[in-house]
């Protein structure tokens, strides 16, 4: 009955300034729990964030980040000087460009087509059918791919039954960016086409009545009203797509990359991947962490401020 | 509705043409998988590769399959990888959620910023394996657990979620004499019961498919993930076969195995897909809207 009466006060008092101690008592509860919330973001977010002062130091795992000797920018001018650095730079930035051409309209396309679908059956089983791939692992993903370009493999085979020469597809650093790209259409095309699917069914239908009724053929309704209804959702996807472009796509490379194809598949990410875990050269591979993340952050940046030029919205 | 053009019917077939187009490309890919793991693996490799069906019948692939142990230790491990680190992240994403869901909670919107911020920023993947390594997680299980307890889009479709919850229920339940801790158990849990689920899903899914914790903080083989023991049985020496031209029986084998091992290792995910997917869509759908 006490404690009824004290939450009671506790509610009638809202509209009057409380003292700090009668907050701590209404929400202590609240903040026993964000106890652990906050432990696991302060543990595996923040402490890493902290832990990138090891790019500018010597660091040895015996000494620790306390007693590490500090070298200032060496580790960022040895990678600047590193025999990799222009291969990394620009296989980092082709294979994100190859899948920001090709990859990411392929979703808004396919929204565009399953929209224009009357029969509602086949529109269902077209997006059940092509949301699956997003729930096999990358592993088997990968593992498929590799079987289907080896070069006893199904393209192979069909290459043959035409007549060609077998393609070294694995070996010959040519065809990576092709294989990556391709496959990543295949496993995301239908999943990311969701949000353009949900974007467009938000759109006024009165408006293609009236373009309709004005005589406006599907062509110009699609872009005229379409279109530009889909806007806002293209450039916020746009922005975040840029704004993780030094770092998605990595766990498939590893997957799918060997030596021989280091040339055009090599990235920033795999290089620091074996570097650090691998050869262990903390100081090195986290300065070269930080490179990236500096550039991610340029492109972010600049992405959004392009978007806020051109159509007036952007992420922040 | 009007009546289509004849240009709109034209294009009305190319497009069903075309869509059916990428039904086919999205399905022969798996049940080319799944042709080739029952075929029989010396007719397999004696001919081209190209299969509208099964080459011959033969099971010894998946017999070969299950006597492999690592796969069954992978199992094993993902298993309760997902189980304990579903559990894990569920509750923490909703005690999260809730707890910053509170009206007038001072300091909320610091740990907001501060949360969001992560999304944006992160340590990268050298330093956060060093407070891994620091920590003495490496090669046990809790690593592949904790340092992705919480995610923080799922933690923002939750945090969303008990943003929209009317009110009056908590109020009420306040002057019923109720503690915080019985409103987030006896009040907001029961009212949460979809979204939970999709939470949940989402993270179960992502412990079953993810490798790269697994591939940065285990090394101990008894402790792969299923994933990691594929990748091993898949990928490994995958370009180094390349060069090979002619293929012997034994290695026919071990070829077929692979497409076993890949059909043993997704039947599950593929037998709840059906079920799942439409929980899956709302999550992303909550998402995009709040996000």
């Amino acid at each position: 009955m006490k404690k009824i009466g004290s939450e009671l006060s506790g509610t009638v008092q809202t509209a009057m300034p409380k003292s700090k101690l009668k907050l701590l008592r209404e929400y202590h509860e609240i903040y026993i729990m964000l106890i652990p919330v906050v432990l696991y973001y302060i543990l595996f977010k923040y402490m890493p964030m902290v832990g990138n002062v090891i790019a500018f130091q010597d660091y040895s795992i015996t000494r620790g980040i306390f007693e590490s000797e500090f070298v200032g920018l060496k580790h960022f001018s040895t990678f600047l000087k590193d025999v990799y650095f222009w291969r990394l730079l620009r296989n980092t930035l082709m294979l994100n460009l190859w899948s920001l051409v090709l990859e990411f309209p392929s979703a808004i396309i396919m929204a565009l087509l399953l929209n224009e679908v009357r029969c509602l059956a086949f529109k269902k089983t077209v997006q059940t059918v092509t949301y699956m791939p997003h729930f096999i692992s990358s592993v088997i993903i990968a593992g498929m791919v590799l079987d289907f370009v080896s070069n006893d493999g199904l393209i192979n085979s069909v290459i043959n039954r035409f007549g060609l020469e077998t393609v070294p597809f694995i070996t010959d650093p040519k065809y990576f960016r092709g294989i990556y790209t391709i496959s990543g259409i295949w496993q995301s095309v239908g999943w990311n086409s969701i949000i353009y699917i949900s974007a467009l069914s938000a759109i006024d239908a009165g408006l293609y009545e009236a373009a309709a009724i004005d005589g406006a053929s599907r062509w110009r309704q699609t872009f005229h009203i379409t279109l530009p209804g889909l806007l806002p959702t293209i450039a916020i996807m746009l922005i975040m797509r840029i704004g993780s472009m030094m770092t998605t796509g990595y766990e498939k490379i590893i997957l799918l990359y060997n030596p021989t194809t280091y040339e055009t598949a090599d990235v920033i990410s795999t290089y620091v991947y074996r570097q650090g875990i691998r050869g262990a050269q903390y100081s090195y591979s986290a300065a070269i962490g930080v490179f990236n993340s500096v550039i991610n952050f340029i492109l972010l940046v600049f992405a959004n401020w392009f978007s806020k030029r051109t159509n007036g919205s952007g992420l922040f | 509705m009007l009546k289509r053009t004849k240009g709109e019917k034209i294009f009305a077939v190319f497009n069903t043409l075309f869509l059916t187009g990428m039904l086919i490309a999205t399905l022969y890919p798996c049940l080319y998988v799944l042709f080739a793991s029952i075929s029989d693996p010396v007719e397999l490799y004696s001919g081209s590769k190209i299969l509208l069906c099964p080459r011959g019948f033969n099971l010894t692939n998946y017999a070969h399959v299950l006597k492999n142990s690592m796969l069954w230790i992978g199992y094993r491990n993902t298993i309760f990888y997902t189980v304990a680190g579903t559990l894990l992240n569920v509750s923490l994403t909703i005690v999260a959620a809730y707890c910053l869901s509170r009206r007038g909670l001072p300091g909320k919107n610091f740990i907001l910023m501060a949360i969001v911020f992560t999304m944006y920023f992160s340590g990268g993947m050298i330093p956060t394996y060093l407070v891994v390594k620091n920590l003495h997680l490496l090669d046990k299980f809790a690593a592949l657990i904790l340092p992705g307890a919480i995610n923080t889009s799922n933690f923002i479709i939750m945090l969303s979620f008990f943003r929209g919850l009317p009110g009056e229920l908590e109020e009420a339940a306040k002057i019923d004499g109720a503690n915080n801790y019985l409103i987030l158990i006896q009040v907001m849990i029961p009212l949460s019961k979809a979204c939970i689920a999709v939470i949940a899903l989402y993270y179960a899914v992502e412990h079953w498919n993810s490798y790269m914790p697994g591939l940065l903080y285990i090394n101990n083989m008894r402790k792969y993930p299923l994933q990691l023991v594929l990748r091993e049985i898949l990928l490994e020496g995958s370009a180094q076969q390349n060069g090979v031209v002619s293929i012997d029986d034994a290695d026919a084998v071990a070829e077929t195995i692979k497409y076993a091992t890949m059909v043993v290792s997704t039947v599950p995910m593929l037998c709840v897909y059906p079920f799942i997917q439409r929980y899956f869509v709302k999550g992303v759908m909550i998402g995009a809207i709040k996000g």
